[in-house]
């Protein structure tokens, strides 16, 4: 992915008017260490990513040193150091979805939205990513978007599952 | 959210609860049911609720329309099921919203529907208290609909942890109450102590349903006798198994079973306080229990003075960040204290230093589910089902290559051949059976030969797998054993924590070598190579993960060995499922050049004109296999 600066990003909307600011959402937690993780979910969540600012706030917020919480923020696959799309397409690739082609599904939707590999498109509205179980495993293969799930799926529906989050964001936009 | 507000501190007060769930429950008016669980969402469950509920306002009829859990019969949702009184209640499978609205339309006219009908119950039991609710008459049918007792899926089911799915609202406290639910932990506190309560989980047998297998009832004695204070339990929630989602379930369709068992477990081991730990990729569960918290607190069944007791108890939810690790006990502990999850070496053991190095005992969702009814109805009552080391019953995700995709829950002790033959319908699509899966990636391949096995702990060990927590994925001669021990040794290198080396490097070397082999690159002395590493991995790693990684791999080196030596000797693969060694053609004779897979070839390899037998180039041939989906006289071959 091309780095970009925050202003540029800002530029493009990715940062959504109404994502609630990091500093803000940081007071409502007491700064205690225990609830590092479920900030860096709410900022995760909000903003699609975890800036440098962000995690910067978060280390003196709750007075933990930077490499800490570093360390934390790419220990677990809910975070992510870059800026994920507006629409995060997660196509399931537990045992269930394997067995029944969910690798399939994922190359589909990766060629569908023009990428290589697995990530963010060059417009910010869709990531696309992997993931280990969603637990719809009776459903396989399963594809998740942000918080609807998908089952039954076939190469050929792919487009079609993808088309009404294309012309929203086009509508968005 | 029908949240009760009305305060729950005496028997009465349980009983009132209960005299109003039993109105919504069964109303003397109909009431149709729509599973509404994770797998009915994904199915179009929402828009059967809306349609249904949308015509019954719109013909002004009586009816009510509900939501439940989990009906159980996983691969034929979205499920709706009428409840008329004094009739069987019946099931309709794959409903959508037009079907939906000409469901209410007949029934209003007095129609079944028997042809989407796909079950008819006439009467359910409640293990919790071993009272019957019987809907209609034994002998009531309907033509040419299987009643739920002849149907196999069914049969051989006993629904102890899953009493309430399907059955109650998962976002009502009265119909859980109604359902028995709360009268085991006002027992427990009005009038038992709590070495009575663990003599109780002892006697049971109850063993961990995560997977390991601990004795329940020694895990909190150990935790009863600590001195330290405070004290904590956690629900582990994160159910990271890949093809398993036993306690997604669980957690989504009768949340407060899990509350009232960790009440229990908290008051007879001295703790006050608790943690159900649930990962972030089930938002539902992490819902439904932060609702049913919200409601039990209301009604004064969770917080200080509980039962008017002096016990006091509080429980909050943590969600996890996605890491499948966070499933070990002590990574778990490390996550709630907002650190990475990493395990750390045991002794000692949670339960003598765990969060915040107090006391803390883990169990999973679905063992503090099953402590209620051993309360209420006595361990010896709960050990009468399963094996002279295993007792009670089990949870499993039947899914894979079997008809009756599932969550089913059985006797332990029940054979491979009656799950996989008998429950799930066998294999369809007139394919052969090759192995079963268990336990995820700690688990390990079951061939056929071995499908008179024993569904325990100790069987399955010594077969090479494990229990786990439920998972069982069956599969066909369609898939290749090559490719499966590569997916999971993929899975694992991902998921380790990075702590130990043998772990993190030696499950790398193991994925590189099952990858080689199945690009057609292996050499026969890699299958030796793989053995001495597997073995290597499992000797010297800190936690279950690394313990138990090599499992995939060594079972299917042991049952299918011949495949290996395929891709290695022949450099074939016999599943024709590994990408560089098969090919696709298009047999002319079959081919009538309908143009569809020209359509769908994202790689524009298909040549030749419409109405005229195609072919493949190979050269740009990407191998996705989306031709072989859309062809109907099935001409695409794989070579």
């Amino acid at each position: 992915m091309p780095a970009q600066s925050e202003d540029e990003l800002l530029s493009q909307g990715l940062k959504m008017s109404d994502a609630i600011p990091v500093e803000q959402i940081l007071e409502s937690w007491p700064g205690s260490a225990q609830n590092l993780i479920p900030a860096l979910q709410k900022i995760q969540s909000e903003h699609h990513y975890l800036s440098e600012p962000a995690l910067r706030a978060v280390s003196r917020y709750f007075h933990l040193p930077l490499p800490q919480v570093f360390h934390v923020a790419t220990f677990y696959n809910c975070f992510s150091l870059e800026p994920r799309g507006r629409h995060e397409v997660r196509v399931c690739l537990g045992t269930a979805c394997h067995v029944r082609g969910g690798q399939r599904i994922l190359d589909k939707a990766l060629r569908e939205l023009g990428l290589s590999e697995s990530g963010t498109t060059s417009d910010y509205e869709f990531s696309v990513e992997p993931v280990r179980c969603l637990g719809c495993c009776a459903l396989a293969p399963v594809v998740r978007v942000d918080q609807r799930t998908y089952g039954h799926l076939q190469q050929s529906r792919v487009p079609r599952l993808l088309k009404p989050y294309r012309s929203r964001a086009e509508v968005a936009a | 959210m029908r949240a009760s507000s009305t305060l729950i501190a005496t028997l009465s007060d349980l009983r009132r609860a209960a005299a109003r769930g039993r109105k919504t429950l069964l109303p003397k008016q109909p009431k149709i049911l729509v599973g509404m669980a994770t797998c009915g969402l994904a199915t179009g469950a929402e828009e059967v609720f809306a349609a249904l509920r949308e015509e019954v306002e719109r013909l002004a009829l009586p009816y009510t329309v509900a939501a439940t859990g989990c009906i159980g019969w996983c691969c034929q949702e979205p499920l709706v099921d009428v409840q008329w009184p004094g009739k069987p209640r019946v099931t309709y499978g794959r409903m959508d919203a037009r079907k939906a609205r000409e469901l209410v339309r007949g029934l209003d006219k007095g129609e079944l529907k028997a042809e989407w009908a796909i079950g008819l119950l006439s009467a359910y039991d409640n293990p919790l208290t071993g009272a019957r609710t019987r809907l209609a008459r034994k002998t009531a049918g309907v033509d040419g609909v299987p009643r739920y007792q002849d149907v196999p899926l069914f049969r051989h089911q006993v629904r102890w942890a899953m009493r309430n799915s399907g059955i109650i609202d998962p976002r009502s406290l009265d119909e859980y109450i109604a359902r028995g639910g709360y009268f085991a932990a006002r027992q427990t506190l009005a009038a038992m102590q709590p070495a009575e309560v663990i003599e109780q989980v002892t006697l049971s047998g109850l063993r961990g349903r995560g997977g390991a297998g601990f004795p329940t009832g020694k895990k909190w004695e150990v935790m009863r006798r600590q001195a330290a204070t405070p004290k904590y339990i956690i629900c582990n929630g994160d159910e990271g198994d890949p093809g398993a989602y036993m306690n997604r379930t669980l957690l989504e369709s009768d949340p407060h079973a899990v509350l009232e068992g960790m009440i229990i477990g908290a008051y007879a081991m001295g703790a006050a306080e608790g943690i159900l730990y649930i990962r972030e990729e089930y938002p539902l569960a992490v819902t439904r229990m932060r609702e049913a918290i919200a409601q039990a607190e209301a009604a004064g069944l969770l917080g200080d003075n509980i039962f008017g007791s002096g016990f006091n108890c509080h429980l909050r939810v943590v969600e996890g960040a996605g890491a499948f690790v966070c499933g070990e006990e002590t990574a778990l502990i490390a996550s709630v204290e907002g650190r990475v999850g990493e395990p750390r070496q045991r002794p000692p053991f949670p339960a003598q230093r765990g969060l915040w190095g107090k006391p803390t005992c883990i169990n999973n969702v679905e063992t503090w589910a099953d402590v209620p009814l051993i309360v209420m109805r006595g361990g010896d009552w709960y050990a009468q089902l399963g094996t002279p080391s295993s007792k009670g019953t089990k949870t499993f995700c039947l899914v894979g290559a079997v008809k009756n995709s599932a969550l089913v829950e059985v006797p332990i002790g029940i054979t491979l051949r009656r799950v996989v033959e008998e429950i799930g319908g066998g294999v369809p699509d007139g394919r052969k059976f090759k192995a079963i899966q268990t336990g995820g990636p700690s688990g390990g391949c079951i061939p056929e030969s071995l499908l008179d096995l024993e569904v325990d702990y100790e069987s399955l060990t010594r077969a090479g797998a494990i229990m786990g927590s439920g998972g069982m994925i069956v599969m066909d001669d369609s898939n290749c054993m090559v490719d499966i021990a590569k997916y999971f040794l993929g899975f694992l290198q991902d998921e380790s924590c990075g702590k130990c080396f043998s772990c993190r490097e030696g499950l790398q070397r193991m994925h590189e070598i099952v990858a080689r082999i199945s690009e057609g690159n292996g050499r026969e002395e890699d299958l030796e190579l793989l053995e001495d590493l597997a073995w290597m991995v499992r000797e010297t790693s800190l936690c279950g993960l690394g313990q138990t990684a090599p499992n995939p791999v060594l079972t299917t080196l042991r049952y299918f060995r011949d495949e290996y030596l395929a891709h290695v000797r022949e450099k074939r693969c016999p599943a024709k499922v590994c990408k560089q060694l098969i090919t696709y053609r298009i047999e002319p004779t079959l081919c009538d050049g309908c143009d569809a897979c020209v359509h769908v070839c994202s790689s524009e390899a298909i040549l030749g004109e419409k109405k005229h037998a195609h072919s493949i180039d190979n050269a740009k041939c990407i191998k996705c296999g989306a031709c072989v989906e859309v062809c109907v006289p099935k001409a695409v071959v794989v070579e």
